[in-house]
């Protein structure tokens, strides 16, 4: 990973430099107009969090069948992204469904599931943070259940009636719109793994330092 | 008496119908089409600070959680280096 980061950093930078110039062109839509530009960045922010909720889950799962301490390292780094992004999706959205809606937040199945979703990780982190010994366990299976949450979010759409754009809006959008959303999604992907890789660093050096401190007192 | 109770009681109930009916009436059509020109400026929701909003919002945590993590990953390493310079000394003697 330390080898790709550079090369990964520079593309990144390069497809966010290129990005609104790429949302700029992409024409306006027939109802929504201007205000449905916000879509190129809420959508991918909402993928972002579903991988880190994914990371967050299986890590979880391996560190509880296993105990794998570099696990839930993985866990841990992926939680607090997925709160990022997801806030960035819950704050986006409103902005959106504002204008296209009239109301800034509906109580329905998408927005309501995907706000439950981003509280399990607010919890998980919490649980974290003021949890103290054996956190670790009760948080991965609140890992799992935020996890588990994915498809339900996803779905929800589909399944149940709601104001919010269905799921086949992305793959049935013009070659003009789909471009500058999928460099939109390539460019939050490409970042996941970089604070990703970062943010798992980070604990990493945590878990040494840890260490040190126990040489230290014996 | 209670006659006079008894038709105060029905007026009460026929004026509390007549209150409900009316309250129930469609509100009245418009006489008139009004152009959009002379719509008060509050009234009209544009969306351009809208989408300008979003994307500073993203933005905003983008770099402020990057700026957290360079942070906090300077803090460690600090205390890193730090460690490993008592415990180095600690051997020593």
């Amino acid at each position: 990973m330390k080898k790709l980061f550079t090369p990964l950093l520079i593309l990144t930078a390069a497809m966010f430099a290129y990005a609104p110039v790429a949302i700029q062109n992409a024409p306006y839509e027939s109802t929504m107009g201007l205000v449905q530009k916000i879509f190129y960045f809420h959508v991918p922010s909402w993928f972002v969090m579903f991988s880190a909720a994914g990371v967050c889950g299986i890590g979880g799962a391996v560190f509880l069948f296993t105990g794998r301490k570099d696990a839930d390292r993985f866990a841990l780094a992926a939680a607090e992204l997925a709160v990022v992004f997801g806030l960035m999706g819950l704050l986006t959205g409103p902005l959106w469904g504002r204008k296209a809606w009239g109301v800034w937040w509906q109580w329905d199945a998408r927005l309501t599931s995907a706000l439950v979703m981003w509280l399990v990780f607010v919890a998980y982190l919490l649980l974290r943070k003021y949890g103290g010994a054996g956190s670790e366990k009760l948080s991965a299976v609140l890992a799992l259940f935020g996890m588990a949450n994915v498809p339900f979010v996803y779905l929800s759409v589909n399944l149940w009636r709601t104001v919010h754009p269905k799921t086949s809006v992305v793959m049935s959008l013009e070659p003009e719109m789909g471009r500058p959303f999928l460099l939109c999604s390539l460019a939050f992907m490409a970042l996941f793994v970089l604070v990703l890789a970062a943010r798992v660093r980070l604990e990493n050096m945590r878990a040494a330092l840890d260490e040190l401190y126990l040489s230290l007192e014996d | 008496m209670k006659k006079v109770i008894g038709l105060a009681v029905v007026l009460l109930c026929l004026g509390l119908l007549a209150t409900s009916a009316l309250a129930q009436q469609p509100p009245q059509p418009p006489e008139g089409f009004v152009p959009a020109a002379s719509v008060q400026g509050q009234e009209k929701l544009p969306a351009a600070p809208l989408v300008i909003t979003a994307y500073s919002v993203v933005w905003l945590l983008v770099f402020g959680y990057l700026w957290s993590i360079w942070r906090r990953i300077a803090h460690a390493e600090r205390d890193l280096s730090e460690v490993s310079r008592r415990l180095a000394g600690a051997q020593r003697r």
